[in-house]
């Protein structure tokens, strides 16, 4: 037998680090890895240099014609001049404000429900914000009681993109839940319907849908009886939507151990209290990430709006270098766009990573 | 005590063509602490979870404090109101802290203000030993804790029975000791307890009866001290051997 002395916790020893050690340990480690570093290099070498010197160095920022402009780098005056085409299309300028309140707005809401944090009414406030919202923000955009009206045919550019993403993502939410969840129903006939409809959409692409939407929904209606195209685009992607949202969800719900279920029901819960109160919210949490992701594809996919004739940023690249003063740039317009783009939805991208390691601490007893 | 809490009459439970319950036949007292042991797979979890319908039945039934278990939800949801169950895995809320676990089926089950319902749990949790946890989410404590915060949380809605289902089989051997303390003393206290468990050392402390099932029947009951001492069926001398290591 024998007894051994405790043991005094050591620290760990240090991970050798510098520069050399990091480039041999990373890029050179092997005569493949050595190759293809090179290789990539080259590739870099070749690339970086030109568009950097088109982009920049040899660019135009300056408010000048096209002429003035130099053919061998980009000419930005196109995109200054054209700015506001681009954010808010035909919106009328000395209108910019509306628009530019609901953003606004929107902050400041995410402000107050940060400040909140624990607070008694935290609930209560941030339902009120959230229902409160999209009213503000449809009366300020359309108009209406004092304020002029704006038809949405004149919506266009960044702010039509956001509007018609962020009204999908919202609409197709509750739907989307309500699917997923009939989707798990005991009861045949709503489980039945369910998977038809989920499995009926997701079979079509998005843009079968805004055609549909803007072609064959009006037929349904009476003559005289028209629908705004805005509108109608916006329930075509809500029927599109709320499908892969069902589908997100659905992945949540599958996560929750069946313990929730039995102890939710032991206590005596009712379904809606079970569902409201023990498994959605954890389904939900779990499936941030995802719906996050499902929004970051629905806010690309606004750029089919151009098929049926709504102007989201990305038509109006069509549009402003059709315009005979500004020809041959477009080239600008699609990189203007891009790195709007990118920027947003690289940002979302990394919103979610950060709220995944938030939420990631649930079920690992 | 002395009336009959929980009767169950002629039970029969098939998983599919699995007969998992044979033909049982039990009565309850109130304030009787019953054991019930047996092999896994002997259909004791089934048994205790056919009294509060987390399992449903084909033949048979069972009454629970005067009322007939029918599949009508309001009748359900009534009898679950008094029944307590703490399960093996703890079953807590991952997502809500640990007061909030205790107080959520007093105010939504049984319609108590916020404020009776927190003191109520933090009594609870104070009696369990694990007030100063009250505010952290179950995550952060360790399994024993869970079980002890399980207890406390089956205990809120003042249950006429409690359901134990084998509440210390997914503890490490260190926290066994914690969580059947917690639930001697629950013993001493007349509350119905229906307990699924290998912890022998548990039924001889404070058992009214032991119930020994194997294959989906009760093959024999006794009060502790006989069963232990003198097992008449040879399935239950063999089954004692083994878990007592003799």
């Amino acid at each position: 037998m024998a007894v051994f002395k405790q043991q005094v916790a050591k620290k760990a020893p240090n991970l050798k680090i510098g520069v050399i050690h990091w480039l041999r340990e990373n890029l050179f480690s092997s005569v493949v890895n050595s190759v293809l570093t090179l290789l990539a290099l080259y590739l870099i070498y070749l690339i970086v240099p030109t568009v950097v010197n088109w982009a920049l160095f040899d660019a135009t920022f300056a408010p000048v014609t096209n002429e003035q402009c130099g053919r061998e780098g980009a000419c930005w005056s196109y995109i200054i001049e054209k700015l506001d085409l681009f954010m808010y299309g035909f919106y009328p300028p000395e209108s910019y404000w509306r628009p530019q309140w609901v953003l606004i707005l929107a902050l400041i809401f995410v402000w107050i429900a940060k400040l909140l944090k624990q607070h008694k009414y935290k609930t209560k406030i941030v339902t009120t914000l959230i229902i409160i919202y999209p009213i503000i923000a449809l009366f300020l955009l359309y108009g209406g009681l004092s304020l002029e009206i704006v038809e949405t045919h004149k919506w266009g550019g960044l702010m039509l993109t956001i509007v018609v993403a962020t009204a999908g993502i919202v609409a197709s939410f509750p739907i989307g839940v309500l699917l997923a969840l009939g989707r798990q129903s005991k009861m045949p006939v709503i489980r039945f319907l369910s998977v038809v409809y989920i499995e009926f959409i997701r079979g079509l692409p998005l843009i079968t849908i805004l055609f549909m939407a803007s072609v064959v929904l009006p037929l349904f209606f009476n003559e005289g009886m028209d629908m705004d195209k805005l509108l109608r685009a916006l329930i075509g992607i809500t029927l599109f939507q709320s499908v892969y949202i069902a589908e997100v969800i659905r992945g949540g719900l599958q996560v929750i151990p069946k313990g929730q279920y039995e102890a939710a029901d032991a206590m005596g819960l009712s379904f809606v209290q079970k569902t409201g109160l023990i498994i959605l919210p954890q389904a939900l949490k779990i499936s941030i990430p995802n719906i996050v992701g499902s929004f970051i594809a629905l806010f690309k996919d606004t750029t089919l709006l151009l098929i049926i004739g709504l102007f989201d940023i990305l038509s109006m690249v069509h549009l402003t270098s059709s315009d005979e003063n500004w020809l041959g740039r477009s080239t600008e317009g699609y990189v203007f766009v891009m790195v709007v783009m990118w920027i947003i939805l690289y940002s979302m991208s990394r919103y979610s990573k950060a709220l995944e390691l938030r939420y990631s601490t649930d079920h690992k007893n | 005590m002395g009336t009959n809490i929980i009767k169950i009459n002629a039970l029969n439970k098939w998983y599919g063509k699995f007969h998992a319950l044979k033909n049982i036949n039990l009565e309850i007292k109130k304030g009787e602490i019953v054991v019930i042991c047996g092999p896994s797979g002997s259909g004791k979890s089934t048994l205790i979870r056919c009294i509060n319908f987390l399992e449903k039945f084909q033949e048979g039934s069972v009454t629970v404090n005067g009322t007939v278990l029918s599949d009508d939800i309001k009748n359900i949801r009534q009898i679950r109101s008094e029944i307590s169950m703490v399960f093996q895995h703890f079953n807590l809320f991952p997502h809500l802290s640990i007061i909030d676990n205790l107080t959520l089926a007093p105010i939504w089950v049984h319609n108590e203000s916020k404020q009776v319902a927190r003191n109520k749990s933090l009594q609870l949790l104070d009696r369990v030993g694990i007030r100063d946890q009250a505010d952290k989410h179950p995550n952060q404590l360790s399994g024993g804790q869970q079980q002890r915060v399980a207890i406390a949380r089956a205990l809120c809605t003042s249950p006429k029975i409690m359901l134990f289902d084998e509440p210390t089989s997914a503890l490490d051997p260190e926290m066994i000791a914690e969580v059947l303390d917690v639930m001697v003393e629950l013993a001493k206290e007349g509350i119905t307890m229906l307990c699924v468990t290998h912890e022998m050392g548990f039924a001889k402390k404070v058992a009214d009866r032991v119930i020994f099932m194997d294959e989906g029947q009760i093959i024999e009951e006794n009060q502790p001290k006989a069963f232990f001492d003198k097992p008449e069926s040879e399935r239950l001398q063999l089954f004692l051997e083994q878990i007592l290591g003799e």
